[in-house]
């Protein structure tokens, strides 16, 4: 996963939303866009900054689907399974990167190499099934394309 | 001669390869020294030809798609670059039959602008919706809103105007204009597209509800997985701080969302804004009286916005001169699924679910005959072929036990199973729920096992009444419409489709 600045300590990337309204979310982007995930020491960090309770932070970091508590593997492809990439064979796709990867739906695989993990709709439904691939879109997805990128970004 | 290439930055396009067609162009224009411009514009809604690339001839622009990475030398050496035919040449894409049969209010510039240029959208008629609504007083300008008709394109349909006398009517030391870009349902990607096609249209039709309601401040929600379209408002919020289009009068800060559906519900969109966990509010207090930080709040979906913009420039009557019964206007209905033309079609109210499916969209994608459409996102239910005379009208829609909602249309061939597509609602409605109310927390779960044992053949008859139970009590017993409205799509599929409900259905549909 591409992730940003690593040199920046956590205090440097909340100090930016300082008195802003409703910064929580915010913050959890930008902590997780810097170090990949938020952990139980980050989350002091972020209560005590923001002056919220651990509990609060906690609650929020689990209530979303887009946050981590712990590093995702160094690739991580997010495969549609909404409505519309089911009718154009999403769960056959699924089903083949499981097999392929050798890594269950919502998992890492034990080599930390790859996050296998759903999304629902990307907004590509007219040229499904698509998928997110380290933050790129592919659409019109079949198994051997799938092949051809998984190839080339775990290289 | 300086040329234009148009090569959509629109994440379908994208998605097929529409970045590396940009830079292939770009090589062989610079190798062979010609002058040539690449915008990025959005899509114009044939996603079935993107990437459609495009480029200006004395003719107009030519259009040729949908253009892989490896077409592009080919491309070339038949002559691209001066218009010239080839096998994957369309003419003037607007001359297609799918874009010359709509009437584009709304999406009239997307896919034909630059969205990253203000003076683009402003040669091309922007801006004047704004300098009406400036020139009119409070009452008249909501009143223009109101003449309208425009009902709110979010999902429930209710009048925009009505929303907003309320907000500009309550006295509070602030308000504020959220738009809601959350745009979860399957199906749809009509938000994503006007975001990343022509962002200012979005911007001024905030600013006009800044006006309109007397707030300074909008917040646009924007859900995760749309980074283009995030990035493509930031790039236009910029050009219209610079401008001076924003900043003086009404500024507008993006907030991006966190992978919960539910959090395209108004009130846990406001409480994600609030920086809390996106649990729905009891209503009342409505958010027009109490919505953002406690505050007066109009909070619209992203095409009810993007509809005032025209409608001050041209007057409501126009608007409202289109439409069917009581939904007036036109609808930008996405074709999605197991489509052969899938993509953008906008078009006024009243048009028949079958003639978007069978005559526009061209049927399915595979070839098979069309078995059932989801329209409404997951909350949608499912229509058998025998239901597409249907117009497109809310209360149309409401007599068969469907809805419109965000006007995604998802179409399936015979191999779907419509017991895993029931089985799926209920599991959607489990992962998402917000934990509120017991009927939608606990209810999803049972279902998705009662499915489970009716397909197993696990005393079937009574399966069957327990999910009918569910149902029920989930309808009357949900506090919003995640977990009011999962039963449509499952109640649907069970009454259309029976004969995948049997035990002896032998799951062999599914290949
Ligand atoms: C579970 C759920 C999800 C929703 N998702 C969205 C959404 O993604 N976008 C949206 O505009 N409205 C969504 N709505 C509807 C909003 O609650 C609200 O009605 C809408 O934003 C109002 O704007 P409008 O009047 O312009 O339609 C959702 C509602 C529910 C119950
Ligand atoms: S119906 Fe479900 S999602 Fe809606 S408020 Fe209740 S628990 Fe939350
Ligand atoms: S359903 Fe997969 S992209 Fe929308």
């Amino acid at each position: 996963m591409t992730t940003g600045n690593p040199s920046l300590s956590l205090a440097e990337v909340i100090a930016p939303f300082a008195g802003m309204a409703g910064a929580l979310l915010p913050v959890l982007h930008a902590v997780q866009q810097a170090f990949g995930h938020i952990d139980d020491a980050a989350v002091v960090v972020i209560a005590e900054k923001l002056n919220l309770s651990r509990a609060d932070v906690h609650g929020v970091l689990t209530f979303y689907h887009d946050f981590r508590r712990r590093p995702a593997g160094r690739t991580v492809l997010k495969i549609c399974r909404a409505e519309a990439c089911q009718a154009m064979g999403s769960d056959a796709l699924i089903a083949h990167a499981e097999a392929r990867l050798a890594t269950p739906m919502h998992s890492q695989r034990a080599d930390g190499a790859i996050s296998l993990e759903p999304v629902y709709c990307l907004g590509l439904c007219s040229a499904a099934p698509s998928a997110m691939l380290d933050g790129q879109v592919f659409a019109r997805l079949s198994p051997d394309r799938l092949d051809a990128l998984l190839a080339g970004a775990m290289s | 001669m300086s040329r234009i290439v148009y090569v959509p930055g629109d994440a379908v396009a994208v998605a097929c390869g529409a970045d590396q067609v940009a830079a292939a162009l770009r090589g062989h224009a610079d190798r062979l020294g010609l002058d040539v411009t690449i915008v990025r514009n959005g899509s114009r809604g044939m996603h079935w030809l993107e990437p459609l690339v495009e480029i200006t001839t004395r003719d107009g622009r030519i259009g040729y798609g949908p253009v892989d990475v490896a077409d592009v030398d080919g491309l070339v050496a038949a002559g691209f670059f001066d218009g010239a035919p080839h096998p994957l040449g369309i003419g003037k894409p607007g001359e297609q039959p799918f874009l010359a049969a709509q009437q584009r209010l709304t999406f009239a510039r997307c896919g034909i602008v630059d969205p990253a240029s203000l003076a683009d959208y402003i040669a091309h008629g922007g801006g004047v919706g704004l300098r009406q609504a400036r020139a009119l007083d409070a009452d008249a300008r909501i009143a223009t809103v109101k003449a309208s008709g425009l009902r709110g394109r979010g999902g429930a349909g209710f009048p925009t105007g009505i929303k907003w006398e309320t907000v500009a009517n309550a006295v509070a030391p602030r308000k504020y204009v959220v738009c809601n870009a959350d745009e979860g349902d399957s199906g749809t990607f009509a938000d994503r597209m006007i975001m990343e096609g022509d962002p200012f249209l979005l911007i001024e039709g905030m600013a006009i509800c800044g006006l309109c309601i007397g707030a300074s401040h909008g917040y646009l929600y924007i859900r995760s997985e749309y980074p283009h379209a995030i990035a493509a408002m930031a790039t236009a919020i910029g050009a219209a701080r610079a401008a001076g289009w924003l900043g003086a009068d009404f500024d507008i800060e993006i907030r991006v969302g966190a992978g919960s559906y539910v959090c395209g519900e108004e009130t846990a969109l406001l409480e994600s804004i609030e920086g809390r966990r996106g649990q729905v509010r009891a209503k009342p207090p409505l958010p027009a009286h109490k919505g953002l930080f406690g505050m007066p709040t109009a909070i619209n979906n992203v095409l009810s916005l993007v509809a005032i913009p025209h409608i001050f420039a041209d007057g409501p009557d126009v608007y409202a001169g289109v439409g069917h019964g009581r939904s007036r206007g036109t609808m930008p209905i996405q074709l999605a699924g197991n489509i052969r033309h899938g993509g953008l079609y906008e078009t006024p109210f009243g048009i028949t679910l079958g003639a978007l499916v069978n005559d526009i969209g061209g049927g399915t994608a595979s070839g098979r005959p069309v078995r059932a459409v989801q329209i409404g996102g997951p909350l949608g239910a499912y229509f058998p072929p025998h239901l597409f005379d249907t117009p497109i009208d809310y209360e149309a829609f409401a007599a068969v036990g469907g809805l419109i909602g965000h006007g995604g249309i998802t179409v399936f061939d015979d191999s779907v199973d419509m017991a895993r597509m029931a089985r799926f609602a209920f599991e959607f409605c489990a992962i998402e729920s917000c934990g509120k109310c017991t009927p939608c927390r606990i209810g999803a779960v049972r279902g998705v096992e009662t499915i489970d044992k009716l397909i197993a053949g696990d005393q079937p008859e009574a399966q069957l009444a327990l999910i009918t139970d569910l149902a029920e009590t989930m309808k009357f017993g949900s506090l919003c419409a995640l977990g009011g409205f999962t039963p449509y799509p499952v109640m649907s599929a069970l009454t259309h489709f029976p004969e995948d409900f049997r035990p002896d259905a032998a799951r062999q549909v599914a290949g």
